[in-house]
Order: structure tokens, then sequence, then C-alpha cells
């Protein structure tokens, strides 16, 4: 129920009643979304979505912060165990 | 980045779990609050993954759980009036009143009409402007600025036939109640990463501070609740008991400062029922009065119902941490997902349903219990 979800804003526009609307990418499924809670918004951020309401955009160097700590761990673990799968991540050339 | 794949992978994963497990010394109980991560921690797995010591109870935060039976007798008796249309979204549909649910009534003839957002209700009632529009808010304060703010636009445009009926739940005060219970066990949450989102998490320092429980907000991807419960694990390890952010891609201490002006301008807190639980002080959202015109409840009126739960479920217990789903003797049996006795059967991200989904009803002993005395851990 409070399953909330990324999606990349493509384009915004006011509605005809005047609230601010933002066409976004869920990984192909385009859908309007209510931008009126996150009127910093522009086109190309990531938001996260709730029952159609933008609720916060994704804070992309926090994300990525994050991102790479937990890549750090994988590394030092890798001299543990052999890692037979490439990363999922673009940013990381890792295919070992 | 597309933040979502990046955090699932599965040797990032190993690695956390390697680490929880060079982290602990003891056993510890932790409780996910929201549905969604019991969904996702019993998706992925992620409760086999961890140490035995590690046991993780599945707490009350899933809204279609805990609507009071009373609150859904109301909406299926609005419902059924042939002047109305009701809206609701898809997972309240199957959940089950004392007698019907509103799919049962939808085959009998009732206009009941699934939504994607609250805002969709509005071009139906000025599509409609000879029927009632009524939607059945009910959620977390993650739902709460998008139930506001079609009731703000329904108010500002004049959109005089929509109504909402009004079962809103805040988490602080039932992490409170949690906590209070003689029969807890929950030593460390992990806090609702998108009920924070909307509400930021300074509420839970409080709570953090005067129960001496760590609390970690947390996402809902596998790597982000592996991570947020290695974070709770050290704060108990070190005895520590603080509020932490794991989720700070999207969370940040005070919210969307945006989303909680219009809530507050549209929703006043009250107490409220919760099912399984009963009333907690303060746990709830009501309508000010200002918004009585678009105030279901008022506009309608429904007479005193009189509520009956089935005497086996015990959804209740599941809800509060105290019971896991298979410890339930209907559990699977007269008790599944098509037919659900209690809600946290009903909703996928209802613990019960979850169990069932992913064939936890199929091998129940999976999993050794805990050592006993991991119940009797007091926080250092």
């Amino acid at each position: 129920m409070c399953l909330a979800i990324p999606g990349k804003v493509l384009e915004i526009q006011q509605d005809p009643q005047g609230v601010r609307m933002g066409k976004t990418n869920f990984g192909g499924i385009v859908k309007q979304v209510c931008l009126e809670y996150t009127p910093d918004v522009q086109c190309g951020d990531y938001v996260l979505v709730h029952v159609g309401f933008a609720l916060s955009k994704v804070d992309e160097e926090e994300a990525e912060r994050t991102y790479r700590i937990l890549e750090e761990m994988k590394q030092l673990g890798e001299l543990e165990t052999p890692d037979m799968n490439s990363s999922p991540s673009a940013n990381n050339g890792d295919s070992s | 980045m597309k933040y979502l794949d990046e955090y699932r992978d599965q040797n990032l994963a190993e690695k956390l779990v390697q680490e929880i497990q060079r982290t602990i010394t003891r056993p510890w109980v932790l409780m996910e609050v929201c549905g969604g991560q019991t969904h996702s921690i019993v998706k992925y797995g992620l409760d086999h993954l961890l140490p035995n010591e590690v046991e993780l109870v599945h707490g009350p935060g899933c809204p279609v759980c805990v609507t009071s039976l009373e609150m859904i007798d109301k909406a299926l008796a609005i419902a059924a009036r042939p002047d109305v249309i009701f809206c609701s979204f898809g997972d309240m549909l199957r959940v089950p009143g004392s007698h019907v649910d509103l799919l049962i009534l939808k085959s009998q003839g009732a206009d009941v009409r699934v939504v994607y957002s609250p805002i969709d209700c509005l071009k139906i009632a000025r599509a409609n402007p000879d029927k009632k529009v009524v939607f059945f808010a009910i959620g977390f304060e993650t739902t709460a600025p998008a139930n506001a703010m079609s009731v703000w636009q329904a108010k500002q445009q004049g959109v005089k036939n929509f109504s909402i009926l009004v079962s809103h739940v805040l988490v602080p005060p039932s992490i409170a109640c949690i906590l209070q219970s003689p029969l807890n066990r929950v030593q460390a949450f992990l806090g609702p990463g998108h009920v924070c989102t909307v509400m930021g998490y300074r509420e839970y320092e409080p709570i953090a501070a005067r129960f001496r429980v760590p609390i970690v907000i947390t996402g809902f991807e596998p790597l982000d609740l592996l991570e947020g419960i290695l974070m709770a694990l050290r704060q108990l390890e070190q005895g520590r008991a603080a509020v932490e952010n794991q989720y700070s891609r999207v969370v940040k201490r005070e919210g969307n400062r945006i989303a909680v002006e219009l809530v507050d301008k549209v929703f006043d807190v009250c107490d409220r029922k919760w099912r399984g639980v009963g009333s907690i002080p303060k746990s709830g959202y009501k309508l000010r009065g200002e918004f009585h015109d678009h105030d279901a409840e008022r506009l309608f009126d429904v007479k005193e119902i009189d509520t009956k739960e089935p005497d086996i479920c015990i959804s209740g217990l599941v809800l509060k941490g105290v019971k896991k789903p298979h410890d339930c003797p209907a559990f699977g049996k007269q008790c599944t997902p098509e037919h659900p006795l209690g809600a946290t059967m009903v909703s996928a991200e209802g613990a019960c349903a979850a169990y069932y989904t992913y064939g936890r009803h199929l091998h129940s002993q999976e999993r050794q219990p805990p050592p006993a005395h991991a119940t009797e851990t007091v926080l250092p």
C-alpha cells in the first residue's frame, strides 16, 4: 500500500485545472504524475511516486554514495570469494 | 542509475549477510514496520539468508489490514446505495466485512470502481453530477498527501458531489503502542521509508530515546533492507538507540514540508481503532471542520454497525508481531488468499498473504526458531 516507485520525468505541463503534472516513465510505462509536492523537479529528474503523486525527488548523489559503500563492501569480499556474475551497475566496468 | 535493479544485486546481498554475521554476538528481534517491507523480505527470502540469531517479526504497517471492521462495514453500507459511485484502491475490494466485501457488492450491481489515484475520483464526480462519488481514503502518512489533495481540489474547484470516507492511520503511535505492550519482544525497528519520505523522521527521535530502541528508516529493495538490518544490529551491539536513515536517497529528516503543510490544513489528528489491535490514541487523521461537506461519514447516515470477526483468526497478534502467520491453526487451511478470514491474508502486503504467496505454508519448519533466551533479551 505504501509502495512508491521511482520514475523519470519526461515532460512537465499544467492540466486544465492548473495543476502541475509530469509525464513520467516507469521502466517503459508512461503515466501522468502530480508534481505539486515537488516544485523543484525538472525534466530528466527521477521522482518517487505513490498513487499518482511525486513525493520526493530521488537524490542522485545520495543514491550513488550509498551504492558505492555497498560496492566497496563487495570488492573487499571479492578477495575472499570469486565473483561469477557481473554487476548490473552501469558505471562499474567490473566484469570479473 | 535507475534506482531499482542496483539494489537487488545478489552478490552484494551475500556480502551484507556476511557482515551481519560478523556483527552479531547474541540473538536479536527486529520488526520491519511496513507491509511493503514484509512483502520484500518474504519474496526475496531475506529472513532465510539471515543468521538464526536475527529474528524478524512483521509490523502493523499495512493499512488495508488495520482498517477497522466497523469502517469496512460503513464503506459497504455506503457502496450499496444506488445513488453512490464508490471508489477505492484495488486492494480494499476483497477485504471481508462482517457479511460481504466490496467485490461481492459490485457483482450484485453496486457501482464500485477501482482507481489508481484519489484524484481520478474528481474526474468521475465531474462526469456524473447526479451521483455521489465517495472515495475510501485509507492509508498511512504516505497516502495522506494524495487524499488531502483530492479534498482540497474538490473544495477549490467546487466539486460538491465528491466526498471521502477517512480511515487514516499513523505509524509513530502504533510503534509506541507495540513498545508499551507487556508482550513486546521487539528490540529495534526498520522504520517505514515511504511514510518518512512524507513526514521526515523527527517524530521518531523521542520514541528511540524514550524506549531506548534503535530505529533505522529503511527502503524496500533487498539491499536496502539488509543494510537497514545491519545498521540496526550495529546499534544494538554497541548499546546505542538512535534514529538512523538508511534510505537517504529519498528520505530527508524534515520530510516533504509542502506535502505535510497541506495534510495539516485538511486533516486533524484523532483517536483511531485498528483492526486486531484496538483503539490507539491520536493514531489517525480525520477531516477538519471546513471540509465537512466532503466527509462521507457525516454525509451518509450509517447506522450503528454490529461487527463480527471470525473467532479462529489471530491477525491481531500477527499485526503486533507477537505471532507469526504459521502459528495460526487456520493459516493455509480455512484461511487462504482466495477465502481470507482476516485482513492480514487479504492484502498482498499482509504478513499472512506474503507467507502464503511465497509458499511458507508448504514448509513452515524451514527455519529453526531462535534460541529461547532471545525473547528475554533486554536492551543494554
